[in-house]
């Protein structure tokens, strides 16, 4: 398999750490309550179909990326540097 | 036996070779299986159950039977189908599964029990005593039934992996494969023309055929020339692809070394090819017809008779049959009388069917019955004019061919059912990207593969928005396919369906009978389809034989699942590269030399390599070592080389602002030529990591990780700088490498360190926790006095490159001063003397408020982890919390792991009032101590816990104290 990297190009996702859903980009204030924070931390859906998460360029250029991509037909639609991405 | 001017290596250079010891002569250009056939060895192994006398069934890779073992010792490569293995001069084949040799195998007794050894037998017999199965019965099972075995010595040949990528990759390269490469590469594309055979060509290599006005294995040659000429083609013949995998990625085994008698070089090379696009011309298999006792050593499939005489101008027999349900295995007979051979008789089940040439015909005719016990001798033919035995040495049977599904299926696709063939044939898109054409696609004429070629590539070229292609279709025959189902025989005798695996018609049925009447139920009550060949040619007809037991219909029944690989990879292949040091990178440091030739034993930190200890003459144990290095640097002054703990320098107007987020604790405060003690969370709270940062200069910060936590460290900086807080000017980057670290820590460091530094040092120029460069022989270092054993202590960088002289520098200056270099086991001694914790305590469970740094995270700025910290729970005093563990009895063993009691308590999991994380002998204080998590730890010093180890037995009475044994206030590390 491969992922898109916006800076290198189509690259092998054995140069990738993979980490999640991109839901965590959306980081609670400080004060938004425990509810939130256990919400952030620990929820995450299990899509079967399209899922937007992070994967890092590890030997590469170091770029956090949000991969957009199917769990179930395995395609990978697009990425974007999560520096620009929105949760 | 070689036929007179047959063969496309008529002209190939003798060889010699031997099989079970005994000599033969072959031809270049010759398979072990043709040179074997040549020289009228037809019994070649012993089936896996029963051991029955087998021969060659095929001329491919779907060989179940032919099966050899070649080379000795630890080069020994079992499971070797003699069917692909190209013959070189020296060969040493042996066959397999017999004892004491092949013609009388003892175990064959196994056959005259066959009425009790039918399927299920195993899981119906050896079900009791339980104990019995791994001690008794699978030892025995395992010896008695086997295939080729390993040395079970290290084997040292070499193996490799490699990446390619193209546009198109076509797979197979016979008339199909062929004109779809020619019409790839003709439009520009990059191609690649992969093919499991040595030479490529497919069936036009064992075939009479014509194509445009020339021989077909001619026509061939020339237009591999052509694409072998091509810049944007790459031919890879002797390569399998073995599987497919998401977006376009091909898995593919090409054997790079097998074929030569010298054994340099690698012998496999594993690929891993990414195609925009792929074509799959891989072909179709034929498949045997299952009548009684049909696995005589000289019943082969009708094509594989004809590719021995075409390809390799050996006649498997002098007296030639067919047995058949279709046009195609006329061919045989057609080519064995051009070549001169007598053909005896053509058996075909349909009454329709007409001889195409003079022959003697038996229509609507069946082969009820064969003998010859090591190799066919006459078979029972009944047909419409009755029943006659027939002399013959060599049966080519043909049931009809399947398509090559294979790889269509390994993304979960499923084949579809065709009553034209009588097979299955590849469902259109089961793997994205990938087109399927010619025999593969159940095209089966020379005519339609080749043109099936054409357009399928011309359709992928429409695809990828390339211009068409400009191709002609050659000329070539284009018979129609004609073939009546025909699956089984009824008659006297075992039936077989997977020769590999002794699988007959009656165990099929036997399975239906049971209710094991899934197809995947039925394979692994049978072993139906198993082992080296997956039942290549067998599946079908065995599922034919359960539709008919199950009342069913074939696409009903369906097919079990097609998995990688299509044919055997080695293991070696798939893990090239990574045997011995290639399992995992090696990180040294750079007194990694003076170290081992210290005689230090080095134990791995992640990648890095560290010494234990640095044993002296005298000392006898680790611990004589490890106590004496404790001592020498509370006395005197010792050296450690740090250089593994991660650095990362940080800069940027932010730099500071960025470090208050990802440390708990605050470190705009920090002054410069300052060191801090930094506290790292996740963002759940918990501890992550720990470290010291210096601020060099300013927004100039270098932060030390731990050395097992280096690369998540520097993931998690990237994550927080580029998906958090963009908004912060900061950049940073690993200098780990780029800088050696040595620890000088003892009461005589400072001393040592004037020895050799351009300037000196005193306590108010460099306090506690001070930083800044220093000069050492005219070489820029950085210093910083900080301490990881409680002592008098600093850590002296300089780039990468002077770290080997300058350990040189300071063992000798320490070991001159009673000091000298000390490793990990000494260090860890040091630490748990002076409660500080390392990954034994901040293991990922801990919070700050455990560890006691509660304080640390501070309330003035948010950080990473500061809110979920604060959750409910998480500052329970009944928490598990850190304490110190001190002995009450003399002679108490202290475990790490060990949980701690209260007195009177069962020591059962629901009474554990905590765990023990790091232990030790301290030489300082005469006893042993422990660091322990224990629940409302702080407000129990002085109580007595008990501590048990049920692994190690262990009980002991120790009591809680405060985690600092020694030097409580900090006063030595301020000296």
């Amino acid at each position: 398999m491969r992922l898109p990297c916006p800076l290198c190009g189509d690259r092998d996702r054995r140069e990738f750490f993979y980490q999640g859903a991109a839901v965590t980009l959306d980081r609670p204030a400080r004060d938004a309550g425990d509810a939130a924070w256990n919400d952030y931390l620990h929820n995450r859906d299990n899509p079967a179909g399209e899922t937007r998460d992070l994967w890092h360029h590890e030997a590469g250029c170091g770029a956090w990326i949000v991969v957009h991509r199917n769990t179930v037909t395995h395609e990978v639609y697009g990425a974007e540097l999560a520096q620009k991405a929105k949760a | 036996m070689r036929v007179q001017g047959k063969g496309l290596n008529a002209n190939g250079a003798p060889l010699t070779f031997t099989f079970d010891g005994q000599e033969y002569q072959g031809r270049e250009g010759d398979t072990l299986a043709a040179a074997l056939l040549a020289n009228g060895q037809r019994l070649v192994g012993r089936s896996f159950k029963y051991h029955r006398p087998r021969g060659i069934l095929s001329a491919g890779s779907e060989e179940p039977n032919a099966l050899v073992t070649l080379g000795e010792a630890a080069k020994q490569d079992p499971n070797i189908r003699a069917t692909t293995q190209e013959l070189f001069d020296g060969l040493e084949a042996r066959s397999q599964n017999a004892w004491p040799s092949l013609k009388n195998d003892v175990m064959a007794v196994n056959d005259l029990m066959s009425p009790f050894l039918s399927a299920g037998f195993y899981y119906k017999t050896f079900m009791w005593p339980k104990a019995f199965w791994e001690k008794v019965y699978e030892p025995i099972i395992r010896r008695a039934a086997g295939l080729g075995a390993l040395s079970g010595e290290t084997n040292d040949d070499t193996y490799e992996k490699a990446f390619a990528h193209c546009d198109v990759l076509v797979i197979g390269a016979g008339p199909a494969g062929i004109m779809a490469a020619l019409t790839a590469a003709r439009a520009g594309l990059d191609v690649i023309l992969a093919d499991e055979d040595s030479r490529m060509g497919g069936r036009l290599l064992a075939e009479t055929y014509d194509v445009d006005g020339q021989a077909g294995a001619d026509w061939a040659t020339q237009q591999i020339a052509e694409l072998n000429a091509m810049e944007n083609v790459r031919l890879m013949p002797r390569t399998t692809v073995a599987g497919a995998y998401d977006q376009g990625t091909y898995a593919a085994l090409e054997r790079v070394g097998h074929h030569r008698a010298d054994r340099t070089g690698p012998r496999e090379c594993f690929w891993r090819i990414v195609s925009k696009r792929s074509i799959l011309c891989a072909g179709a298999l034929e498949r045997p017809i299952a009548f009684p006792n049909n696995d005589r050593p000289g019943i082969m499939t009708a094509g594989a008779v004809r590719s021995y005489l075409n390809r390799w101008g050996v006649a498997p027999g002098q007296a030639v049959t067919v047995f058949a349900n279709n046009d195609d295995a006329h061919r045989t007979a057609l080519d064995f009388i051009d070549a001169g051979v007598t053909v005896a008789g053509v058996i075909d089940s349909r009454d329709s069917a007409h001889a195409l040439g003079d022959y003697p015909l038996f229509k609507g005719g069946q082969v009820i019955a064969t003998k010859g016990r090591h190799g066919l001798t006459s078979i029972t033919v009944e047909h419409s004019g009755g029943t006659e035995e027939i002399a013959t040495d060599c049966l080519a049977m043909s049931g009809g061919w399947n398509p090559t599904v294979h790889l269509t299926c390994h993304m979960n696709g499923r084949p579809t059912w065709s009553d034209n063939i009588f097979s299955f044939v590849p469902t259109e898109g089961s793997v994205p990207n990938m087109s399927v054409a010619g025999a593969a696609n159940g095209v089966f004429s020379t005519l339609g593969c080749l043109q099936d070629g054409i357009d399928t590539t011309q359709r992928v070229l429409v695809d990828l928005g390339v211009d068409a292609a400009d191709v002609e279709t050659p000329s070539a025959e284009d018979a129609p396919y004609r073939i009546e189902p025909l699956w089984q025989v009824e008659g006297k005798g075992r039936k077989w369906l997977d020769f590999q695996n002794d699988v007959t018609v009656k165990d099929i049925r036997l399975a239906a009978l049971e209710n094991f009447r899934s197809v995947e139920h039925m394979k692994r009550y049978t072993t139906q389809g198993m082992a080296t060949d997956q039942g290549k040619n067998s599946n079908v007809a065995a599922l034919a034989v359960l539709a008919d037991a199950t009342g069913r219909g074939i696409p009903e029944t369906g097919t079990t699942t097609f998995r990688p690989p299509y044919s055997p990879v080695a293991i070696a292949a798939m893990g090239a590269g990574s045997q011995g040091h290639g399992f995992a990178p090696e990180r040294l440091m750079t007194s990694h030399h003076a170290t081992t030739s210290r005689g230090a034993p080095m134990i791995e930190a992640g990648l890095w390599y560290r010494p234990s200890y640095f044993p002296r003459s005298g000392e006898e144990t680790w611990l004589d070592s490890c106590n004496r290095e404790v001592t020498m640097v509370r006395g005197a002054v010792g050296v450690c080389d740090v250089s593994t703990l991660g650095k990362i320098d940080i800069q940027g107007p932010d730099a500071a602002a960025f470090l208050d987020f990802v440390y708990c604790n605050t470190f705009s405060t920090l002054k410069e030529k300052r060191v801090r003690y930094g506290l790292m969370l996740r963002e759940d709270g918990h501890v992550m990591d720990d470290g010291t940062t210096a601020c060099l200069g300013p927004n100039h910060y270098v932060m030390t990780t731990t050395t097992a936590a280096a690369g998540q460290v520097m993931r998690h900086l990237d994550w927080v700088s580029q998906a958090l807080r963009p908004d912060l000017d900061v950049r940073f980057a690993s200098v780990t490498e780029q800088w050696a670290q040595f620890a000088v820590a003892g009461p005589k460091s400072r001393d040592l360190l004037n020895t050799i530094f351009d300037d000196e040092i005193d306590n108010d120029s460099w306090p506690f926790m001070a930083c800044g460069t220093v000069g050492i022989s005219g070489v820029q270092g950085r210093l910083f006095r900080i301490s990881f054993s409680g002592e008098h202590a600093y850590e002296i960088a300089v780039p990468a490159r002077y770290g080997a002289s300058l350990f040189g520098q300071l063992t000798a200056q320490a070991e001159a001063m009673g000091g000298g270099a000390y490793g990990m086991e000494a260090l860890n001694v040091m630490r748990i003397e002076k409660g500080f914790i390392t990954h034994a305590e901040i293991h990922g469970r801990t919070t700050a408020f455990d560890i006691g740094f509660d304080r640390m995270v501070s309330q003035k700025k948010d950080c990473i982890g500061n809110a979920p910290s604060r959750r409910e729970g998480l500052l329970d005093p009944q928490r598990e919390q850190l304490v110190g563990l001190k002995p009450i009895e003399a002679d108490g063993k202290l475990t790490s792991g060990a949980h701690l009691f209260v007195e009177g308590a069962d020591a059962v999991r629901l009474n554990s009032q905590g765990y023990v994380t790091s232990v030790c002998y301290s030489p300082t204080l005469g006893h042993d101590l422990g660091l322990a998590f224990l629940k409302d730890g702080p407000n129990r010093y002085g109580e007595h816990v008990i501590l048990v180890d049920h692994l190690r037995d262990v009980r002991t009475l120790y009591e809680v104290c405060h985690p600092v044994f020694l030097d409580p206030e900090g006063e030595l590390a301020r000296g």
